[in-house]
This record gives C-alpha cells, structure tokens and sequence, in this order.
C-alpha cells in the first residue's frame, strides 16, 4: 500500500483539548463587560474616557515593548494586556487625568508585566501595582470622587465629588460618630448592589461584577474558591468587630459590598498568575487576603484595603506554593491496618 | 442515581465511538504473520521453533524467558517457519520475530474449536494459573502484563475482590463494547474461573453509562452469578487505569509505588477475562485478539477478529479502505495513551487494541506557550500531582526534584497535555523526568 501521507511520531496524548490562553483571557474582559456598562451608567462619558485611553495605553505599551525593546513574538492582543487595562481603569476615579493614566499604565504593564517576562512571569497583579503607583503618586486625583449620574455629560474639570462609602465611615468614625449616626449619609444597600455611590469606576455595582463573576464560573474560568472564601473572611473578620462595638464597627454586609472587595474578590484575587496553584493554597490565600483588607479598613490609615491586601497576599505566593500542596493519590489510606 | 467515580481529576476528551455498532467479524488469514518475540511487558519469550518447522495454529513456538515477568507465545496459524528474524514493531524498532508463511488452517488437537459454553471448572486454582500462564495470557488492556503474575496471591497479601475493566474509557476504542454485547456468557464464566484461581468471592465489572446495552445485558445476564456485580460508573477519562477505577469501584487507593494486590483487588480487562475463559475453558492459547479500525476520514470502520502477527494493512483491506489523504498520524491503542507509528506495516500484537488514523485536522500541532499558572493541569491529574512543577523540574534536569514531587506516581494518562491552554508538551517532560529518576534509583540500588 502506497502512504503519501508525511505521519507526526510523538508522544500520547494524540487528541488536544479545547482551551487556550486566549480563549480564557478574552473570557475574562468579557465577564468584565457588566461591570464598565455599569461605570458607563454612572459615570458616563468620564468612566469611557477612562477604560478607552487605558485600553490604548496598555495593550499600546506591551506592543511597543515586545516589538521594539524584547524584540519578540507580540502577543499584546492576547487578551491579557486588556485584562489589565480594564481592571486598572476600573480602580481609579472617573476624573483622573490621561497623563496620570498614562503613568499607572506604564507601571502596570511596563514595570510590573514586562520586566519580569511577560505574561505568567510578574509576581504581582500589574493592574493593582499601577493603581497602588497611581495612588502613592497623585494622591489628590486619586481620591476625588465625582457624584455618580449628576456628572454624566459634564466634561468640564468642575465636578460636582463626594466621598467613598468606606471614606465617609473612616473620616466619620474618627470624628467620634457612631455608625448609626452615620447612617444617613451612607448610600443604602440597594445603591450598593446597583452601583449608585462613589467610587472607582469598576467596583461600584456589585451586581455586575457578581453577573461576570458568575460567567467566569460557568464557563470554568475560575473556581468559586477564592472569591467566596476571600468575601467570607473578610465578613468574619470585620463581623467580630462589629460584634464588639457595633458603633465603632460597621456590620460585615456592608463591608463585603462597599468599595473594591467584589471587584477584587472575584478579579484581581483570582489572577491565575499571581494566586496560588493548588486549591488549598488558594483558599489560604483569600483568607488571609480577606483577613488583610478588613484589617487595613478598621485598622489602616487608608479608608480601602483590598489592593493592597492582594498585593501583599501576591507575595505570599511562591510561599504558599512550596508547602501546600494537593493532595497526591494514594496517601488515604482506607484498606487494611 | 448518582453513578459512581473516581474523585480527583480526569478529563472529557471527545467519544468518536465510530465502530461502536459494527458487530466484530473474523478478519481472515493473511498470507504470512510475523510473531514478535517481545509481545509482552517484560524479557521477550524464546524462540523453540527453527527455519522449516511445520506448526499449526496454537503450537508453542516461544518459551517464556528466565526473567519473572514472560509470556509463552503460540502460532497463530498452520503453515511453515520461513525465518527468525528482526522485524519492525510498533515501537519504530527491529526485534525479533518468528516469521510463518499461512498454508491451511490446522489448530491443535487439544483446542476445543466449539462454539458451546462450558461452565463448569475442573481446575483447581492452582491449575488454573497453570493454564493461564501456558497459554501466554497476558493484559489486553494495552499494558499487556503476564496475567498469571497478577494471581499468585500469596496467603500475606490475599485478594478479596476481583476487579473487571469494562470501562474501555479511550476515545474511538470500541474491541471490549462489542466484546461484553457479542460474548456476554463467555465473558462472566470467565470471571468464574478467576474469582476461583484467585481465591475471591466478590468480583466488580465496572463500565462507563455511555454504554447503557452492554450495562443492562450484562446486568440481566449476572444475576445467575452469586457474588458478581456490574456496576456502572460515569464517563471519566482516564477510568480505566487501574488505580482509578479500583477507587470508583471499591473507595480503595493503591498507596504510591505499590500494586493493586496491596489492597485486596485483582484487575482485569473484558478482553483479558475472555481469554482466560478460552485458556482454561477451551485449552485455547491467546492466539488473536479483537482489533477496533477506527478513524474520522475512513467511510467504514470495523472491529475484527485478528490473529496475532497479521498486518495491520489488511484490516485496511477488509474495509476495503486505504490510508485517507492528509492522515497525519497512525495510532495504535487509543489516542490518549497509544503509541503513534512511524508506518502501518506492523504486525497485530496481543496488546494492539486499535488502530486509529488521525487527519492532520485532528491533531493540531499548537506552538507551545507559555504557562500562564491557570491550575488547570493540577485539577485534571488523577493522581494529584502538579503537572506544572514537573514540567519546570525536568526541564531543567533537576531529578531529584523530580523524585521529590513523585513523578514515579504518574500514570501518564495525558490529562494534562490534553488540557494544557498553553499547549506545552507537559507530559514529554514528565516522562523524560521519570525516566531518569527510575535511572536514579536503579543506580542506587546497585551502590
């Protein structure tokens, strides 16, 4: 029998599953949409200036690093410099200025991305090194809010701000008001869940970000492990408090869904690049992640913990990695004596 | 109800069970068969037969070798020894092989040609093994481990339950379907008779519920068996490594580095049990095998009845097909764990449960990139090692991180190249990395 055909000998496995880095990434920004409809909603035309130049700045600077400087294969529209550049435009406050965004951008994927190899190389979540950067360096734009829906069309520099939910308790608490007194100058919980307070542009709706995090799930790009154990310890963590001095404390609910604990919880901890392996050490890691950010909220002179408790969890994870590990087949031992 | 498994890891690769409604057909003699003389796992058999010798079918023509691991090998047709010579095998390398021009089809006196069931054993365990082991039984799940091995239980490590693997969990394989549809009564006699040498009363036939006939035929059929149960599991790659399916079936883990036995269980394969029967039941030696013809561009695909040593181009033949434009890979086994051959001119050996032809559309090669630390190799790995690690470890040649991270443990089941979004080759590493550290380990032996 005559074979024209030139035959591949390799190794087993012959058959190749569906997945690949692409279709994973862009599974993430897509899970990401909600969220930025949301900032659109609230913010308008400020929040799209935001994501749109990060976008550019990102994916542009991974480009121009890997075309001109590496000199390698571009892979800056894989996905993952968008995933970046979303989550980056989602912390930071919809006034923030370009050249400012510029700056946090080439942190996140000049710095913290590019200089450790790229993608699956960098230690440390590139968005939240760019925002921690963006917030150590301008400090006043970092922190002035504009009031949801009022600033919508208004492309003037005069908007109208206010303060974090998380903003108001600090600066409140260490006026001497109780929690209760508070109360009503704090959004209610419906706003919460809706998006309608202050904030970064991404972390406001929690219903959003939850639909995206929910997509993730279904699809299998992440397990459920770390966002629930991560919002988990953190609701335990500031709930003991609350139950000590619920004037001092506000209750645990509110921290879960106030500032950027469910952006964090259920994107920047769930990085695969910078979390741990194995289950085990990714529910470590949330929970010590959780226990962080309320600690940095009660406890820190910031009124918001989340980026850096991921960050500093980040550093934990080579750590994490060498003593935790899963458990192998055939150390349960359930026959004989 | 909820169908049982084994918890950690495995994989969903696609089915393809293409052959899985073509009842197996006796494929007929070929001109001439080339019997390897390393069929088996473990040292090759030797050859007692000479250039000229007349045999027929059944006729010892290899002895099992010194070592404790050997088969005995037998012709699988009448005609004359044309030569003993090095032939091209599976493996891409020559070894040696009996050559057997066909005249005729002359079996043995002793064989029982008849279709009839006989169920009653007059062997005593003992016997048995006896048989098995001069019959050259060996595992015809793919591993092809001398069979009577696995039964010489000693009174430190007796078995209690004899494990039946019914799973067939590769893609495209379909020999052990239409083994359990096409010869149910032969195969649960054939339990009988290991449950005895053996010296179990229980027996387990695990099978995958994505073959729900096989399941309730066989399950009508056993009840006539006291201590005999099929039990269906759900669709898991890679179910029927044994380890794996021990644990489906009984909640039972294999320590690392140890053998079923270590936990009370005897495993073995549908294909494997029906040549046990014919061993001891007809005095038939494991002398031809059913063999799947599969592949997405052939118009027919077939499961035959193959005498060992025929070429593997005449199952082509029999279809009357020939190698599709663009295959790009011929696989013996099934597309998981089968070897890729570097020609289709090899002979059928006891251990080849298919031939499977892959178009080039199948089997994508994917540049390798890089690992973007997704956990998706740990979650997959039966075994619950880190695919990953493994991979960097033996990269760099670091064996005995290697060793520490027990690569011995792996299975090599595949589940972590196939899911791999990076596409990194993870399991060439792992392989390369275990063998050396078995290299390791012997050189300290011998300090």
């Amino acid at each position: 029998m005559i074979n024209n055909n030139r035959l591949v000998v390799s190794f087993s496995p012959h058959e190749k599953g569906e997945l690949e880095i692409e279709k994973i990434m862009w599974g993430v920004v897509i899970a990401l949409v909600p969220a930025f409809a949301a900032s659109v909603i609230f913010y308008g035309f400020h929040a799209l200036r935001v994501v749109v130049l990060t976008l550019i700045f990102c994916i542009g600077i991974e480009y121009l690093i890997q075309k001109f400087i590496l000199k390698v294969k571009v892979t800056a529209f894989d996905g993952s410099a968008a995933i970046t550049a979303l989550l980056l435009a989602f912390n930071v406050p919809a006034g923030v200025p370009w050249w400012q965004l510029l700056a946090g951008s080439i942190m996140a994927i000049g710095v913290a991305k590019m200089t450790f190899g790229g993608l699956g190389k960098n230690p440390f979540n590139p968005a939240l090194v760019g925002r921690a950067f963006m917030l150590a360096s301008f400090p006043v734009q970092m922190t002035t809010w504009p009031v949801p829906v009022q600033n919508l069309w208004n492309l003037g520099a005069d908007a109208v701000t206010s303060a974090t939910p998380l903003g108001i308790l600090k600066e409140g608490v260490r006026m001497g008001k109780t929690v209760t007194q508070l109360a009503g100058d704090l959004p209610n919980y419906v706003d919460m869940l809706i998006g309608n307070i202050g904030g970064c542009i991404g972390e406001i709706s929690v219903i959003a970000i939850l639909i995206g995090g929910i997509y993730m799930l279904a699809r299998k790009i992440i397990t459920w492990h770390i966002p629930v154990f991560y919002l988990l310890s953190l609701a335990g963590f500031t709930g003991v408090f609350w139950l000590i001095n619920p004037d001092k404390y506000a209750d645990p609910l509110f921290h879960i869904l106030v500032g950027g604990a469910m952006l964090g919880a259920w994107f920047m901890a769930t990085d695969m690049v910078t979390g741990p392996m194995s289950i085990k050490g990714q529910i470590i890691f949330a929970l010590g992640g959780g226990i962080l950010c309320g600690a940095i909220r009660l406890f820190g002179s910031y009124p918001e913990g989340c980026s850096y408790s991921i960050l500093v969890m980040n550093a934990f994870v080579p750590l994490i990695d060498k003593y935790v590990k899963p458990k192998r087949f055939g150390t349960e031992v359930n026959y004989g004596k | 109800m909820k169908l049982r498994t084994f918890k950690k890891g495995g994989v969903h690769p696609p089915e393809n069970k293409l052959s899985a409604n073509v009842p197996i057909r006796e494929l007929g003699l070929p001109d001439q068969v080339s019997i390897h003389m390393a069929h088996h796992l473990g040292a090759p058999a030797v050859p007692i037969v000479e250039k000229g010798d007349k045999v027929k079918v059944g006729t010892l023509i290899a002895r099992k070798g010194q070592a404790f691991i050997s088969a005995n090998i037998h012709s699988s047709v009448s005609g004359t020894v044309l030569k003993i010579d090095d032939v091209t095998g599976g493996s891409g390398y020559r070894s040696k092989a009996v050559i057997i021009k066909v005249e005729g089809d002359e079996w043995e006196e002793s064989i029982d040609r008849s279709k009839e069931l006989v169920e009653e054993i007059k062997l005593t365990p003992g016997e048995i093994l006896k048989k098995i082991e001069e019959m050259g039984i060996v595992g015809l799940g793919g591993a092809t481990f001398p069979s009577h091995i696995k039964y010489m239980v000693s009174d430190q490590r007796p078995a209690d339950t004899l494990v039946i693997n019914g799973v067939e969990c590769e893609p495209y394989l379909t020999s052990d379907y239409r083994s359990m549809l096409e010869r149910p009564d032969e195969i649960l006699v054939g339990i009988q008779v290991m449950m005895r040498a053996g010296k179990v009363n229980r027996a387990m036939m695990g099978i995958e519920a994505n073959k729900p006939d096989a399941i309730e035929l066989l399950q009508t059929k056993v009840q006539k068996y006291p201590g005999v149960e099929v039990v269906p599991l759900k669709v898991k790659y890679p179910q029927g490594a044994e380890k794996q399916l021990i644990k489906a079936l009984l909640n039972r883990e294999v320590p690392s580095g140890k053998l079923p036995l270590d936990v009370g269980v005897i495993v073995n394969n549908v294909g494997t049990t029906l040549a046990i029967y014919e061993a001891v039941q007809k005095n038939k030696p494991l002398i031809e095998r059913v063999v799947t013809m599969t592949g997405k561009k052939l118009k027919k695909t077939g499961n035959f009845l193959v005498r060992v040593g025929t070429p593997t181009t005449m199952l082509l033949e029999a279809l009357g097909e020939e190698i599709p434009e663009g295959t790009a890979k011929i696989i013996r086994g099934g597309p998981m764990m089968g070897k890729a051959l570097n020609s289709i001119d090899i002979p059928i050996t006891k251990g080849t449960s298919g031939i499977i032809l892959m178009d080039k559309s199948e089997v994508p090669r994917r540049e390798p990139q890089t690992c973007i630390r997704c956990a998706k190799c740990i979650s997959v790995c039966p075994m619950g090692l880190e695919p990953y690690l493994l991979e960097k470890l033996a990269k760099i040649d670091d064996f005995e991180g290697c060793e520490a991270e027990a690569v011995a443990d792996c299975i090599e089941c595949g589940s972590c190249s196939y899911t791999c979004p990076a596409a990194l080759p993870l399991l060439d590493y792992i392989r390369y990395g275990k063998t050396n550290v078995m290299r390791l380990q012997r050189e300290r032996r011998q300090k």
